[in-house]
């Protein structure tokens, strides 16, 4: 189950990495989103995934035994959902105004704050 | 009754029992503080004429907070609380050692002096927008990345600290200041996810987040554990925080987009914390693992360095120019992590203290610089040496200190790690450190002759410009620390190299969050 899990995460990672690579800045975002989404999975992962089976350290030993799902990573998730949520939304409106402002979503016209013809400092006076 | 029944439980083993001394409360009190004062900005978030009397009361406070823990724990040794009472690594800790609180206080007497200049530089509608409160957010976030004991809780302050600098970013909504937050926006931001896999990876490894306890677990860790590939994720994560080449570009993107406070405070913090982590992580928690990457990190560091002074040689606005000195001087951080020896490291954590410093107050500089001569272009900067001969000396001060020039604090770190990289025979790294501050000596002698020395181009009428005590106070204060720590080394040599010291053999920092050993 682990390994099939590890394999959707890596389906996720392409997938996001190739949306990034855009030159749109939508695209861009989608794949964000789907990173995102990639490393929550991921973190469920390593966890284990277990059903059924409370997670209780038996007395005398010092972790948990295999047979139960780590709850902490599922903890790190609930923490990564809120926090890429509330980011990914900042990143819809920036872009959105970003489109506004700059009349385009490809992020190659967007030299406003690097103009490609700047001229070099002058050598002296 | 259930509760009668049960035999009494022993707390002690899951709990802090005794209340902690008065004197470590210091470790939380900075981030409690600047989190308490941005709440309380935010609810007289219409009285926008007291912000910034109390927020600059708050940047006194967290200096003094600062210095206060600094002293502490160069007496006591590291300081530890946790959260809720539970025992570690079950709660996560707080935990100042001498890097973390040295880092910390350094960021709030940098925070200060930016608090200061944006008394002047600030105007009511970036007030109304809410910049006093980000600006305490953005320092409980970079306190709380300085003090956290804790990989995940890194994490989470990395997050505090980001989404208050897109607010700064983007106070006043011009669109290029749109444009440069949102390539900020996106690689801070993937560079955060990179970090939060990493720390998923680490937990799946030894299955704790607390750092003393990975440090234990990492030097006991079985052979086949994936920690090169993990140790490599996070050189990645913290490279791009801190924009190492090669993935660097959103910096000089960014970085001179906002008002030139915002961009003094990210110049000097944002940048640190990325380094500051990655001294951490690299260092104390992985140092096996650091040994193997170490070139790629030496090859990374060279050409950071060399890009930076050579960005900085092609810069016409000055805000770009310092954007590229600040990633100059991220090369020379990273290549003391290269080399990894103590020594080598002190130079880093010493680099890191002046960087913090310095870089704020250069940007700064240009702040005042384009008040008294009206531009950011050096193409039609000019006569500020005939127009305000006071700043002009303070100028020449800082851009020393960037360049790395005796007798300002530059001069040290870059000694420190040049001698570190030859001793081990990295003849090349030191060749590329002596080559990027001879090139950031060009590019900064040019901006004094340019826009300092040279005649004003247009004859502009020569109109007063007044001194305001808002924006000499800072620029004078920073120079003057400069100045003292260059022309009297020994107690900040001393300090950065006891810090590496104890991040090499992190058995201090242990103890201090296990008192009686491990216990299971």
């Amino acid at each position: 189950m682990e390994a099939l899990f590890a394999v959707l995460v890596g389906f996720f990672f392409a997938a996001a990495i190739y949306l990034m690579l855009s030159r749109h800045t939508v695209r861009i975002l989608l794949g964000v989103a789907l990173l995102g989404n990639g490393v929550n999975l991921l973190l469920f992962t390593t966890g284990r995934l277990v059903r059924e089976v409370p997670p209780i350290i038996v007395a005398g030993q010092e972790t948990l035994g295999t047979g139960a799902a780590n709850p902490l990573p599922q903890a790190l998730i609930l923490t990564a959902i809120v926090i890429s949520f509330s980011f990914f939304a900042f990143l819809l409106v920036l872009t959105y105004r970003a489109y506004q402002e700059l009349g385009t979503d490809n992020s190659d016209r967007m030299r406003l704050s690097e103009p490609s013809d700047e001229p070099l400092p002058p050598m002296g006076y | 009754m259930a509760a009668s029944a049960s035999p009494a439980v022993d707390l002690s083993a899951a709990l802090v029992l005794t209340p902690p001394p008065l004197g470590d409360w210091l470790v939380v009190l900075p981030v409690v503080l600047m989190i308490g004062t941005g709440a309380l900005l935010m609810m007289v978030r219409k009285s926008v004429r007291l912000h910034g009397a109390i927020a600059i009361a708050a940047l006194v406070m967290l200096v003094v907070l600062d210095a206060a823990l600094l002293w502490r724990v160069s007496l006591h040794g590291p300081v530890t609380m946790v959260m809720g009472r539970w025992l570690p690594p079950y709660g996560i800790a707080f935990t100042a050692d001498l890097f973390g609180a040295a880092m910390a206080l350094a960021a709030a007497i940098a925070a200060l002096a930016a608090g200061l200049f944006s008394l002047a530089d600030i105007d009511a509608a970036g007030r109304r927008y809410g910049f006093y409160p980000f600006l305490m957010l953005l320092m409980a976030g970079v306190s709380g990345a300085f003090l956290t004991g804790d990989i995940f809780n890194l994490y989470v302050w990395f997050e505090v600290l980001l989404i208050s600098s897109f607010g700064l970013l983007i106070l006043g909504s011009e669109p290029r200041q749109i444009e440069g937050a949102l390539k900020y926006a996106l690689l801070n931001l993937i560079a955060t996810t990179l970090f939060l896999i990493a720390v998923g990876i680490l937990y799946a490894i030894f299955g704790t987040l607390n750092m003393a306890d990975i440090a234990t677990k990492a030097r006991l860790a079985p052979p086949d554990a994936p920690l090169t590939t993990l140790t490599a994720l996070f050189v990645l994560a913290f490279a791009m925080k801190a924009a190492a080449f090669p993935v660097n570009f959103w910096l000089p993107a960014s970085y001179h987009t906002p008002r030139i406070v915002v961009s003094a405070l990210f110049g000097g913090l944002l940048t640190k914390v990325g380094i500051y982590a990655l001294i951490r992580v690299t260092i104390m928690l992985l140092p096996v693992e650091r040994e193997a990457l170490s070139f790629v990190i030496a090859v990374s560091a060279a050409l950071t360095m060399l890009l930076g002074a050579l960005g900085a040689l092609a810069q016409m606005d000055t805000r770009r120019l310092i954007g590229y000195v600040v990633i100059a001087g991220i090369g020379n951080m990273m290549a003391g992590v290269a080399v990894g020896t103590p020594a080598a490291v002190g130079g880093a954590v010493l680099y890191a203290l002046h960087s913090v410093i310095t870089m704020t107050a250069l940007y700064l500089m240009a702040g005042e610089a384009a008040r008294i001569g009206g531009s950011w272009s050096l193409a039609s900067l000019g006569g500020l040496y005939r127009r305000s001969p006071g700043f002009a000396a303070i100028s020449f001060l800082l851009m020393l200190a960037a360049a790395g020039l005796p007798p300002l604090s530059g001069l040290w770190p870059k000694v420190a790690l040049l001698k570190a990289a030859l001793d081990i025979g990295a003849w090349w790294l030191a060749a590329a450190i002596l080559v990027s501050a001879f090139l950031l000596t060009l590019a900064l002698a040019r901006v004094f002759l340019l826009a300092y020395w040279r005649p004003q181009p247009t004859p502009a009428v020569e109109q007063p410009c007044p001194t305001d005590w808002r924006i000499t106070l800072p620029l004078a204060g920073l120079a003057v620390v400069t100045l003292v720590f260059g022309v009297f080394p020994e107690p900040v040599l001393r300090l950065s190299q006891a810090a590496a010291d104890s991040l090499a053999d992190p058995q201090a920092y242990i103890n201090s969050v296990f008192p009686g050993g491990r216990v299971p």
